[in-house]
């Protein structure tokens, strides 16, 4: 396993105590290590704007002023033939037509708002990647929430309730018995 | 027992969820057209380039509009469909050719039967995206009043035209 170069130093490197057996074992704490690095780099490329390839701008030149707000843009709205892939990303027909259009839209001045509206009113509130918090989404939106709220709702229900019950109480015989087994345990560890 | 029933109940509500879901056709794209007035379109037919075919022209009358294209391979499935339709001449039917080449379209109407009053050639799909055509074929059922009453996606089947398409005409061609 290639170790992760901005891993942290064990710490037998800086304290003076002795090292401590530690639950996760070296290999796997290295392994861990590069697997939430590959993680937070993707999640960050995933964060960062797309840059717009060769595709996006289907070989016409978009005025530089318009170039960052068509690929936010893009980036927002969603390829009606491959449903998982916004417009910035899709290869289909549809969504070159779509992108052409919203270029064109965008040099004759229409506002983002104006542009996203034009498409709804075609093609449904689908169009949007993000769908809009409307009362038919709010379970989409907030449901998730909610659930999670009742969990833990239920947990602290479930865990107080057991709390608050009697501890188990032995009959006479199983306490002899456990009397037994604990003198037994102890007269071995004596010889 | 009644501990048992609560998560049971969720449980039942949950299947019932997910059964109701495989139902469901994710590709299905509901258009906001329904109940609104068909965009406005006027474009060069295809038989007949010279002359234009507008939805003006078309008002007064219950009519389907069928998205097609040579390039689309289940147009041929309901092809033989909507010829055994036009021939009982319940109702007509024209033709958005989208994003076709008109030699090509022309072809294969002469391969496959032409059951359109008129097609109309829309090559770089503006028509079909004020429409919100997404795929093809799409076929819409207008009422009198030029307003779009239903969009059924994808080919269509002898039960879509039982149990759907020719309801709806009949219903919108006896009421007004």
């Amino acid at each position: 396993m290639r170790r992760v170069f901005f891993a942290a130093p064990s710490p037998a490197a800086f304290s003076a105590h002795p090292r401590q057996e530690h639950i996760l074992s070296d290999a796997l704490r290295q392994f861990l290590r590069a697997l939430c690095a590959s993680v937070a780099i993707l999640l960050f490329t995933g964060l960062s704007q797309t840059t717009a390839t060769a595709a996006t701008l289907d070989g016409i030149d978009l005025p530089e002023q318009y170039e960052s707000r068509y690929k936010k843009l893009i980036d927002q709205l969603r390829c009606l033939v491959c449903q998982n892939e916004t417009l910035a990303d899709s290869d289909a027909e549809l969504a070159a037509d779509l992108r052409r259009e919203i270029r064109e839209k965008m040099v004759k001045g229409e506002s983002d708002k104006e542009i996203t509206e034009f498409l709804v009113a075609r093609y449904g509130d689908f169009v949007l990647y993000n769908p809009p918090v409307k009362s038919t989404t709010l379970m989409l939106w907030y449901g998730p929430f909610a659930l999670l709220a009742l969990g833990v709702l239920i947990a602290v229900i479930t865990v107080r309730r057991r709390g608050r019950a009697a501890p188990p109480t032995l009959s006479a015989a199983h306490h002899q018995q456990v009397q037994d087994l604990l003198r037994k345990q102890d007269e071995g560890k004596g010889s | 027992m009644t501990r048992f029933l609560i998560p049971l109940g969720i449980f039942g509500a949950l299947i019932a969820l997910l059964y109701a879901g495989l139902y469901l056709n994710p590709r299905e794209v509901p258009s906001p057209l329904i109940d609104k007035p068909a965009p406005a379109f006027s474009l060069p037919q295809l038989q007949d380039p010279g002359k234009q075919l507008s939805r003006q022209d078309l008002l007064g009358k219950v009519y389907l509009l069928n998205v097609w294209a040579s390039w689309c391979v289940s147009c041929r499935d309901e092809q033989p469909i909507l010829m055994q339709l036009v021939q009982t001449k319940q109702v007509e039917m024209y033709g958005l050719n989208y994003k076709d080449q008109r030699a090509d379209a022309l072809r294969w109407l002469e391969m496959f039967g032409n059951p359109y009053v008129a097609s109309v050639s829309d090559m770089d799909g503006r028509v079909g995206i004020d429409w919100g055509v997404y795929g093809v074929p799409e076929t819409f059922v207008i009422d009198r009043g030029g307003m779009i009453r239903y969009k059924h996606i994808g080919p269509v089947t002898q039960a879509d035209l039982d149990t759907i398409l020719l309801p709806k005409v009949r219903e919108l061609q006896g009421t007004q």
